[in-house]
């Protein structure tokens, strides 16, 4: 990209950040006419530019802008409505810009509609209907004396000449890149070492603003200089490389120590480590930022929330200076975002259900940040009403979660913490802003991701108090280096909570509850989990077994969850650099990357969140023993959790919550239009919209949800009209379907309830995934299905199950074979070709050779269908074979098995 | 072989490894370092096919045991002693351990033949031809292939 260009953009999206939240200040104190000064400037300074790089729609948008905040600065009353159309034109300026930065060019289209309403506004324009048309001449002159007015300040300017502007900007398109004057161009060049040169000055004469973040940025740009992010990564690398080196460097020394040999190198290599260490944290704080830069967006945020929800919020912002590693930054920018929201939306309550609490008619939600031995805590707190333990409690009860006995047994603060549970939300109902009960387990996830926790604290009618703890970098961490069956790993220190070393003998020993091990610490009963099981290997060292009367446990913290993990040897605490693995090795989810140690060897770094999803359904129930046995019984007939929302008609639809990837909500507005269909873009790449409910597509404005499916690269949305709630129950279709798109009716939470058929939507996204499929007539037959990809089995069964099949699914053809070598019968085998372990075709030739086997048709589906797999099939005699996506032939396929057996069992 | 043959754009310069008996080609561009692997550190729970992880001056790879992936018999049971290459994939390095690592051949693309259709079809997919040698056939390799086709079986 052009360098002039990429500056620009650079220059001008920091500029409208300040813009945003100075106009949010402004809007509360009309007053203050320096608020106002600086954003006239810096909107000032982007027109000027704009017209310099031949950007003509930008141009006259901002200068609509400007003209508007003139009017304002001559002393017009400032109105609501007027901040918010100013801020409508810096949200466009901002999309227009992210097309630029793609494009490299201005896209095409037009702002006429919202320049008129500024210039309304402004008072410059009276009649809608007659965009100011002047004559040429006359304008370039008006725009002339524009910028010159701009560059002295000159406040006392009458406004009439402010008139005459606005016909310059609007005619400002005429004017080719070319034909920009030399006046321009030179107020231009003045103008554009406004942003880096002009806050400061301005920050400086300001009083002590309410939010710090202006003056903390302003003192910075002074002595800061650019530099390109790749710069300091390649730095830090070379760090990392460095303090690996070292480590090396001492543990030669230490062995030398340990001959009792003085060394000659022990003074220098004491020195080369201290200067090591300097300068890993040197480099570490240029990757530093100001946590500020992760809540830049949240005054405005907070700000239309207020506007959109009817209560007066204020929000303060305390330590937006304390720094953090930009990764991290990057990484909780949106937990926070979602976090404030929450707090505006559930926490604070209307204006006068506050005034009869006898609390300010302004609620407030303080964001504040500071260090703390390493890691970064930020909380977010609002004195809003705080979380209804009373309506937790039934909630639980109703959603199953916990049984009345333990939450007798359970403290306030416990019930509270509920709310990171999956598909848990206190909100009666969804309100377009939060309430999906989808958030704060997501919130949670993403903290934990990074290795940080987050704590709550609620008391009822006082508010609400999220306290997150995080590290301050990811880069390189303390780790405790461990032993278990002879291999060497590392847990993340933040992680662990203590050591306990067990003997048999002593008071800490481990005990077992069927097969649950436990150890008694302290007052709690805590769960242990042996790495050797999670891990799957084996002790080779005989000899340690003997001794393993005495072991170690190492435990564990992961977010409220505590557990033991039982390993051979403890060996001391290090840094370590972190590695990210291979792509080969990213799915053992037990690691998280890998180091290098000391000695040169490589060991793996254990994820903690890993171990603790592995262990986690064998915790739950090893933790809770005497949960009600009414529970485990509806576990296992078959009840799953149910995505119940509403699309098109009023009754409650249902999808199984495992298919649904996420669930979203966006903006009317961040629709894009490729051909005929919808998209929107979603994690750096466009996904298609399907609606459910077609009349969704002429919704004007306000937000949308969504349902996002995802398989491999494939990601599509399903647009609905509302999501209802999640609820566990059991799908067992009644009646057939009499409209595409679903697969029949069934009784869910005791309603009638229309279950999706997600295969029908899919080809609509992507005319690949699948192809639709229809209704085959019920006969209950045993069918073996084995398939891999768990997309698929949640896929492909209901419909086998739809079609009137008994499905017994298994993953790979191993485990298939396994049942039919145990003796289980089936009519039918539906296969995956490609599954590791043991393929399709293995597992065809397996049966043909088993004597009970031999005659059941087998069916093959398979993602490649190519002749020679199609050849390779009827060699082995497999009846058919059929691509994955196409249910019909599946289907189609199935029913002439029937056939088949009948003949057979007929003759 | 002619010099002229050696200069010529069609020929193709090849590191020879043997797993098993079998002699296979890789296409020396591809080839970064042929070396003798020290310590692998086990990676549990991952694909058998993956040896493990090493540290190869200062840089962590994962290395892929051939003799697992084309199940042919490796001479030795433990992974040291064995000759490791290290081979370019897109931005990743991985290492391949072999049983014996020979000479580079140059050999003229001309003469690459295709895959005789009775191949096994697990080979067909990550073999691109053979060369008819003096004394026995060279099969050649598609690194990439072969890397892609372990990278699926691990997402599965």
């Amino acid at each position: 990209m052009d360098d002039l260009l990429t500056e620009f953009l650079t220059e001008t999206n920091e500029s409208l950040e300040v813009v945003d939240n100075e106009l949010v200040r402004f809007e509360r104190e009309p007053d203050n006419a320096q608020i106002l000064d600086n954003v006239f400037r810096l909107v000032h300074t982007i027109k000027g530019t704009c017209g310099f790089l031949g950007l003509p729609r930008l141009e006259m948008l901002a200068h609509a802008g400007e003209t508007l905040m003139g009017t304002y600065r001559d002393g017009a009353k400032v109105t609501d409505d007027g901040v918010s159309t100013i801020l409508e034109s810096i949200d466009q300026i901002k999309d227009i810009l992210a097309e630029l930065e793609e494009t490299q060019q201005e896209p095409e289209g037009s702002d006429d509609e919202l320049i008129n309403r500024l210039l309304i506004l402004a008072g410059v324009v009276e009649d809608k209907n007659n965009p100011v048309a002047e004559e040429k001449v006359e304008d370039l002159k008006a725009g002339k004396d524009e910028q010159e007015e701009a560059k002295e300040e000159a406040k006392q300017e009458e406004t009439p000449q402010v008139k005459e502007a606005t016909g310059g900007g609007t005619l400002g398109r005429e004017l080719k890149p070319g034909e920009v004057s030399l006046e321009d161009l030179e107020a231009a060049f003045q103008n554009a070492q406004g942003p880096d040169l002009s806050p400061p000055k301005e920050a400086k004469k300001q009083t002590p603003a309410p939010t710090k973040k202006a003056k903390g940025e302003a003192s910075l740009a002074n002595q800061s200089i650019r530099v390109n992010v790749q710069t300091i990564e390649d730095l830090m690398t070379m760090v990392s490389e460095l303090v690996l080196t070292r480590n090396q460097l001492l543990e030669i020394s230490r062995r030398y120590e340990g001959n009792h040999e003085e060394s000659e190198f022990a003074t220098p290599l004491q020195r080369l480590s201290n200067v090591t260490a300097e300068l890993q944290e040197g480099v570490m704080k240029t990757r530093m930022q100001p946590i500020g830069n992760a809540w830049g967006k949240l005054p405005r945020i907070v700000r239309d929330l207020s506007v959109e929800l009817g209560k007066p919020i204020d929000l303060d912002m305390v330590g937006a200076e304390t720094e953090l590693d930009r990764q991290v930054l990057e990484l909780i920018r949106d937990p926070l975002t979602h976090m404030v929201r929450n707090s505006a939306d559930h926490g604070i309550e209307m204006p006068d259900e506050r005034q009869k609490a006898n609390k300010s008619k302004t609620g407030t939600i303080r964001l504040s940040a500071y260090h703390e031995g390493g890691h970064i805590i930020i909380s977010i707190a609002d004195d809003g009403k705080g979380l209804p333990t009373q309506k937790l409690k039934e909630k639980l009860l109703t959603q199953g979660l916990a049984s009345e006995a333990e939450i007798a047994s359970m403290s306030d603060n416990q019930i509270q913490k509920y709310i990171f549970h999956p598909g848990f939300s206190t909100a009666e109902k969804v309100t377009s802003v939060s309430g999906r009960g989808v958030g704060m387990d997501v919130v949670r996830t993403n903290i934990e991701l990074i290795g940080g926790s987050i704590d709550l604290k609620s008391k009822e009618g006082f508010g609400t108090t999220v306290t997150i703890k995080i590290p301050l970098t990811l880069a390189i961490i303390p780790a405790l280096i461990i032993e278990t069956a002879g291999e060497r790993f590392a847990i993340p220190q933040l992680a662990v909570s203590e050591l306990v070393r067990v003997n048999m003998g002593s008071e800490n020993r481990i005990e077992k509850i069927k097969d649950a091990e436990v150890l008694r610490l302290r007052n709690s009963l805590l769960p242990i989990v042996r790495l050797t099981n999670l891990l799957g290997i084996e002790n080779k060292n005989p000899d340690k077994k003997i001794k393993s009367n005495s072991t170690f446990v190492v435990v564990a913290q992961v977010g409220t969850r505590s557990f033991g993990i039982i390993v051979d040897e403890v060996f001391h605490t290090e840094e370590i650099v972190v590695k990210p693995m291979s792509n080969m090795l990213k799915e053992v989810s037990m690691f998280s990357g890998t180091t290098i140690m000391g000695d040169g060897s490589v060991i793996m770094i254990v994820d903690p969140n890993g171990i603790a999803q592995a262990v986690g359904t064998t915790l739950e129930s090893e933790a809770s023993l005497e949960q009600d046995e009414a529970q485990a019984v509806k576990k296992d007939d078959g009840s799953i959790s149910l995505l119940i929302f509403e699309a098109g008609s009023g009754d409650p639809k249902a999808v199984p919550l495992s298919l649904v990837t996420r669930l979203e909500e966006f903006d009317i507005s961040t629709i894009e239009r490729s051909g005929d269909r919808n998209m929107v873009q979603y994690r750096g790449r466009l996904m298609p919209l399907v609606y459910v409910n077609e009349s969704g597509k002429q919704q004007k404005d306000g937000t949308f949800s969504l349902l996002v499916f995802a398989e491999g690269e494939r990601v599509m949305g399903l647009v609905v009209d509302r999501i209802i709630d999640i609820v566990q129950d059991k799908l067992e279709l009644q009646v057939d379907s009499n409209g595409d798109g679903f697969l029949g009716s069934a009784i869910i939470s005791g309603q009638a309830t229309e279950v999706l058929d997600v295969g029908y939507y899919l080809p609509l996204a992507f005319a690949d995934w699948f192809e639709r499929k229809e209704q085959v007539g019920p006969k209950t037959r045993k069918l073996l299905y084995a398939e891999d990809s768990p997309f698929f089995r949640n896929m492909i069964v209901p419909v086998l199950i739809g079609a009137g099949y008994d499905v017994t699914a298994v993953e790979d053809g191993i485990e298939a074979y396994d049942l039919v070598k145990s003796g289980e019968k089936y009519d039918i085998v539906v296969t995956d070709i490609e599954m590791p372990n043991m393929d399709g075709f293995t597992l065809t030739r397996c049966l043909s050779e088993d004597k009970n086997a031999a005659n059941w048709p087998v069916i093959a589906l398979s993602a490649f269908v190519g002749p020679a797999s199609q050849k390779r099939a009827d060699q082995l005699g497999m009846f058919d074979f059929i691509a994955k996506f196409d249910r019909k032939g599946l289907l189609d396929a199935l029913k002439r098995t029937e056939g088949v057996i009948d003949v057979e069992v007929a003759a | 072989m002619s010099k002229d043959n050696l200069t010529n754009n069609n020929a193709q310069q090849y590191v020879t490894i043997r797993l098993g008996g079998q002699l296979f080609g890789l296409p020396i561009d591809r080839v970064q370092d042929v070396f003798m692997p020290e310590n692998f550190t086990f990676v549990p729970l991952a694909h058998q096919k993956i040896a493990g992880v090493l540290n190869l001056r200062g840089r962590i790879l994962t290395a892929i045991d051939l003799s697992k992936v084309f199940d042919v018999g490796a001479v030795n049971d433990t992974n040291s002693e064995r000759p490791a290459v290290n081979v370019i994939y897109g931005n990743e390095s991985y290492v391949f351990l072999t049983d014996i690592i020979g000479e580079v051949v140059t050999l003229n693309n001309d003469q690459l033949e295709a895959n005789p259709v009775n191949l096994n079809s697990e080979w067909a997919k990550t073999c691109v031809g053979t060369y008819r040698l003096k004394n026995e056939l060279l099969v050649i390799l598609d690194i990439d292939v072969l890397i892609e086709e372990l990278l699926s079986q691990d997402a599965a």
